[in-house]
């Protein structure tokens, strides 16, 4: 029992060192192939469930959907309290605590967001983030079915944030936290409702893209990983690489 | 009555000259020319082949879209051929126009803010702005880099929009179509003009 634990333990360190390997850069692809097919099948995903979804969604009246949103937010901001402590961060662990609580107990559930109007207002942080800040770099690119870009160091990430996570301890591992327990439909749902509030807000920007490129699978790689490298700086300032490109 | 003729079309064509005309401050210039566009764009009287018309026309006077379309192409602009550089550079730019009059011209009703500008190099100041749109979407940044070697001229060269670069997205999209086919520039053109045809 527990040699095949330590056997597993140690084939993941080695399949994350190699996927880590400093030499290679977040450009790289860790198996194009598969994470092309991949990419079309998240993509047919979208356009047959979520997408459908997300057009009814939007045609909620607004109260509805910006509760909606709160809600979801306010429960992923639970993901940046640990997250920030690991980073070192301390007035993030304050800016996450305070918004949590304000908006759980003021806000009623988070439903709405008085934090905000507060001046509270966390960054997202996740532990791809959280190692990203330690320098440690993306790693290969690759795409995930269902939930899509992603990269060797934020895919080893999304399984630890489950294990950090409180929601996650209290809902999918079925924990009790100061009382409070649910399960993994309560887990399922709130991702489910995330994605659908995000995909929402993106319709016309996701039409943008589809319809202006001419590699639909290089854009939202791009859009991806210059999106985590500002999550990472926690800067959306554009960085120089235009050199000496003169006219 | 010649020379009234004559003065006539230098005012007409002065006074025509300072209406295209925006300021040579860039933050000014990017105020100058977003809220004309703005109001050009939310015209119900003008439909969307003359919406396209002036998108166009802005474009080509406004953005450096040579210095674009060069750095889109990455290394492979210091080793191309020259009649290659040139015939990539033409299809470029209507791909760069197809692509931008197909993103604007179903705009919607926004506020257009300059926060600041960030004067970064002799060559480049970045514009710092903000759309806010009026049917209660978040607002959005828009940074705005702006190439200022000819201090009379400033030229915009990218957009980032919430962080990301849309030319260095295009730069990938076509690093990744060159990588995958032996770096050759003419099979990007293709792919250029097929999206042309559609």
């Amino acid at each position: 029992m527990y040699s095949k634990k330590i056997t597993s333990l140690l084939t993941s360190i080695a399949i994350f060192s190699l996927l880590m390997n400093s030499g290679i850069k977040a450009a790289d692809e860790c198996f194009e192939g598969l994470s092309r097919s991949i990419f079309k099948f998240n993509m047919a995903f979208d356009n047959a469930i979520l997408e459908p979804i997300a057009k009814g969604y939007s045609k909620l009246p607004d109260p509805i959907k910006d509760g909606t949103s709160n809600f979801t937010s306010n429960i992923a901001t639970l993901l940046s309290i640990p997250n920030s402590l690991l980073q070192g961060d301390i007035s993030g662990v304050g800016n996450a605590t305070g918004s949590f609580l304000i908006n759980t107990s003021v806000g009623i559930l988070g439903i709405f967001n008085p934090a905000e109007k507060m001046g509270l207002k966390p960054h997202k942080e996740d532990v791809g983030q959280t190692l990203g800040s330690y320098g440690i770099g993306p790693g290969c690119y690759l795409v995930i079915p269902v939930l899509g870009p992603s990269t060797a160091r934020d895919a080893i990430g999304l399984i630890a944030d489950s294990y950090i996570d409180p929601f996650a301890h209290i809902t999918i591992r079925e924990k009790e936290l100061f009382g409070i327990s649910g399960n993994d439909i309560d887990y399922y749902s709130v991702r489910g409702t995330t994605a659908v509030n995000f995909r929402s807000e993106n319709i016309t920007n996701f039409n943008s893209i589809e319809k202006n490129s001419i590699d639909l699978y290089s854009s939202f790689k791009s859009i991806y990983l210059q999106d985590r490298e500002n999550k990472i700086r926690n800067s959306s300032d554009t960085q120089d690489d235009w050199g000496s490109l003169d006219n | 009555m010649k020379k009234i003729s004559i003065f006539l079309i230098t005012f007409i064509l002065i006074f025509n000259t300072k209406l295209q005309a925006y300021s040579s401050d860039p933050k000014t210039f990017i105020e100058e020319l977003v809220n004309e566009a703005i109001l050009k764009l939310s015209d119900k009287n003008l439909n969307n082949e003359e919406k396209a018309e002036f998108i166009e026309k802005v474009a080509l006077e406004n953005v450096d879209i040579k210095a674009l379309g060069l750095y889109t192409l990455g290394e492979l602009r210091k080793s191309s051929e020259k009649s290659d550089l040139f015939k990539y550079q033409t299809t470029f730019q209507k791909y760069f126009l197809k692509s931008l009059t197909s993103r604007l011209t179903d705009y919607s009703t926004s506020k257009f803010e300059v926060v600041e500008a960030d004067k970064k190099s002799s060559n480049y100041t970045i514009v710092k702005s903000k759309i806010i749109p009026t049917d209660g979407s978040p607002e959005i940044k828009i940074d705005w880099r702006i190439y200022t070697k000819n201090p009379e001229k400033p030229l915009i060269r990218d957009l980032i929009v919430e962080g990301l670069s849309l030319a260095r997205t295009q730069k990938e999209e076509f690093a990744s179509i060159l990588s995958s086919n032996n770096n050759d520039i003419n099979i990007l053109i293709d792919k250029l003009e097929e999206f042309l045809k559609n």
